[in-house]
């Protein structure tokens, strides 16, 4: 993947933002800002306020990196603004971006393209009120099983997902959930080896990257083990047959075409005991922390994190605004 | 793909089979990362306790350093002492005689603020599964001190007088039942960080009597002491026990905490220990800081400045009270502080502050969860409010906030019954705190 991005282009990271993952997005920003220097671009890093379309527009950069995680940041608000200045930016485009950071959206589309999902209900609030918590409870424990996964529909870092292993545990993780978030998505728990797949586009088509298998200590892949440095075990390429290898490559290349994403995504499947793939999640704005599995995956690939990141921002100018 | 790489396995980090026992619990968390939105403007932080220092005389300030440097600038930037600049030692002095302390400058030790004191007092004392006693809640910098030495903590509860004389007994007999070894009570008398109150003056002396009567050590935390807001400051216990008593103290909450000064007074030998245990951590206590705090204390009227910052902190207080009072639910309860920093809410049954807290941060406002002032997992239904640093109005408005972040959850609870109330997030007793560069 050559750098051919000219030298004198003008880069603007942004990073932070007022979601419950601004620290993750401020540390992501903060790589990706220092992987772009290193090729040599002018990079400039800043947060998103009320002064940002003034600054936009005074300073107009070549283009944006939208390194923001969590609302505004991955549901395409922030590139709907972009696009309404015609600003140029690594990502994609805000439509993809509202279907892929609905979960469950997400996984119904993916589902439709022939990917396994786990089966999954979505309910808001509301309905838990209006028709009695532990009647609804009881039913979605019936028809999904236990152990269930419950995290809200709009939200990253696994911040506010639980597993569910008894019965008696579900209305403290529904009200976990509901702290992050007005809808919650439950579904049934996929026990299998979770692995993460980078997808990257450096303008000759969308390819995958080595899966990233993820083994936290505690057995869950919550926020302490994904920050914490040390508290998970990283496999890559992950440890699975050519046969399998090739099925998570596949289906992350799948999600990210029939979501329309664009320059950067990643999946995350879990391989059940069969050797089953399984979708779980995407992300339209993955993380780059030092503890993040997209840059493990770049390395693994034998790339350098500066030369991919700048390949995406020279195929977002070259796009252009509007795009 | 690229051709098949060879397969790597990493944690990330090269040393994680080599750290010590105590860095248990020095890991990322939820509650950390969402005291990082609270930094933002938007957001009403009522988390942090950053003293509101707009007030200090700029001028005076810039002009005593400007002269420290044309005048003593090789000594103020050269090392110093273990135990720390003489002529502050001395000005520290007049500072505790205003709480009836009676000192001699050679019986103090200079630190990097308060909390170093802490820091150094443990290392001396604390073997790993010795006991400090504090009250419940208790600072959450101290916790995370004693966690970091890997004591034991017993807390004693408190009540709107302060730390209670029969829970403090009972405290003591039963880790002394179980066999264990009391190193020293932890206490905060004045304006306690979090819990707001103070501790009474008959309870001094019960407090005191009870500690000499089990040969129990006091370390006497007092950073807020000169920070009343409707009289004139309390005895210390360090001012009616010289030998049983550890007193510390802190020009950062009644100058700037950016100078890093605070200071030990201890008995003879337990000071000569914490001069060489100075030593070793830091070889001096920072000379240019202490030099300046002293030409400060030297050329203004620091005790003024301590009575506008009295005035202002009270107005907020005030502030906050009124906010509560008009917006909160009656099944709230908190305290009404008469100085310091902070007020201690108890939420209504079954809310779980920690839980909250996100949708708290939704909603632009932040607090800090009562578990980070207990070392049991205790305080989940309790929270501190800060009404330090924000204005009068922005606290209104944060309350308001809180109000209505607080009857959304109340409701979620109602729909989810009882069971939702189990702890969802783990308590991390000693961190789950802003960082002391959040407001």
């Amino acid at each position: 993947m050559a750098a051919t991005t000219p030298t004198h282009a003008q880069v603007l990271v942004l990073a932070g933002g007022l979601s419950h993952e601004r620290d993750v997005s401020l540390r992501s920003g903060r790589r990706v800002a220092e992987a772009l220097r290193s090729t040599g671009l002018e990079v400039a890093e800043r947060d998103v306020d009320a002064a940002l379309l003034t600054s936009l527009r005074a300073d107009r950069p070549d283009c944006v990196v939208p390194m923001l995680h969590g609302e505004t940041g991955e549901d395409g608000a922030i590139r709907e603004v972009l696009d309404l200045l015609d600003v140029p930016y690594v990502g994609a485009p805000p439509a993809a971006c509202r279907v892929a950071f609905d979960k469950p959206v997400a996984k119904a589309v993916v589902a439709r393209a022939g990917v396994l999902t786990s089966e999954s209900v979505c309910l808001p609030h509301e309905t838990f009120r209006e028709l009695g918590a532990a009647a609804v409870m009881a039913a979605l424990v019936e028809r999904l099983g236990l152990p269930l996964m419950v995290k809200p529909t709009r939200s990253g870092s696994a911040l506010g997902c639980t597993v569910v292993h008894t019965a008696e545990e579900l209305p403290a993780a529904m009200v976990n959930a509901f702290a992050y978030g007005d809808v919650a998505l439950l579904e049934r728990f996929v026990t299998g080896l979770e692995v993460a797949v980078p997808v990257v586009d450096d303008g000759s088509g969308p390819r995958a990257l080595p899966a990233v298998a993820i083994q936290p200590d505690g057995g869950v892949y919550d926020y302490t083990a994904r920050y914490t440095a040390g508290a998970t075990e990283f496999v890559t390429p992950a440890p699975l047959s050519e046969e399998v290898g090739a099925e998570v490559a596949r289906v992350a290349l799948l999600a990210h075409e029939v979501l329309g994403l664009r320059d950067v995504s990643r999946s995350d499947l879990i391989v059940d005991g069969d050797g089953r793939v399984w979708f779980l999640e995407v992300n339209v704005a993955p993380g780059f922390t030092e503890t993040s599995t997209v840059p493990l995956a770049i390395s693994a690939a034998g790339l350098d994190l500066g030369a991919v990141c700048a390949a995406m921002v020279q195929a977002a100018v070259t796009r252009g605004g509007r795009s | 793909m690229e051709s098949q790489p060879a397969r790597a396995s990493t944690r990330l980090d090269s040393y994680v089979d080599r750290y010590a026992a105590r860095t248990a619990g020095m890991t990322a968390s939820e509650i950390r990362a969402l005291f990082s939105v609270a930094s933002r403007p938007e957001v009403v932080s009522l988390a942090g306790g950053m003293p509101n220092i707009s007030g200090l005389p700029l001028d005076v300030v810039g002009g005593a350093i400007s002269e420290l440097v044309a005048t003593q600038g090789p000594v103020a930037m050269q090392y110093g002492s273990g135990q720390g600049v003489p002529e502050l030692r001395e000005q520290i002095c007049d500072v505790m005689r205003l709480e009836g302390i009676d000192a001699h400058p050679d019986d103090v030790v200079v630190t990097v603020g308060s909390q170093q004191a802490v820091d150094l007092v443990t290392r001396i004392f604390c073997d790993p599964g010795d006991v400090v006693i504090c009250e419940a809640p208790s600072y959450v910098g101290a916790l995370g001190v004693f966690k970091a030495y890997q004591c034991d903590v017993v807390h004693a509860e408190m009540d709107a007088d302060g730390l209670v004389p029969e829970a403090l007994q009972q405290a003591i007999t039963a880790t002394k039942a179980a066999g264990k070894t009391i190193k020293f009570l932890y206490t905060i008398p004045n304006f306690h960080n979090p819990a707001g109150v103070t501790l009474s003056p008959a309870r001094r002396h019960e407090v005191l009597e009870i500690c000499r009567r089990e040969d129990i050590l006091v370390l006497e935390d007092n950073p807020y002491g000169l920070l009343g807001f409707s009289r004139e400051p309390m005895r210390a216990l360090r001012a009616d026990e010289a030998e049983g008593v550890i007193y510390l103290g802190s020009f950062s909450k009644t100058f700037a905490p950016g100078f890093r000064v605070g200071w030990a007074l201890a008995p003879h030998a337990v000071r000569e220990k914490l001069v060489l245990a100075q030593e070793s951590a830091t070889l001096c206590p920072p000379q240019f800081s202490q030099m300046a705090v002293s030409a400060y204390l030297a050329q203004h009227d620091w005790q003024g400045q301590i009575k506008q910052f009295r005035e202002m902190y009270r107005e907020r207080r005030d502030a906050m009270v009124e906010a509560l009072d008009d917006l909160m639910p009656a099944s709230c309860r908190w305290n009404v502080p008469d100085g310091g920093f902070y007020v201690w809410l108890t939420l209504p049954p079954g809310i779980d502050a920690k839980a909250m807290l996100p949708r708290a941060v939704t909603a632009r406002v932040a607090y800090v969860p009562g578990t980070a002032f207990f070392a049991d997992g205790f305080g989940s239904s309790s929270m501190r409010l800060s009404f330090c640093y924000p204005t009068p109005e922005r606290i209104r408005e944060g309350v308001r906030r809180l109000a209505g972040v607080l009857e959304a959850e109340m409701e979620l609870r109602q729909t989810f019954g009882a069971n939702a109330s189990a702890p969802t997030l783990e308590v991390r007793s000693g961190y789950d705190a802003p960082s002391s560069d959040l407001t």
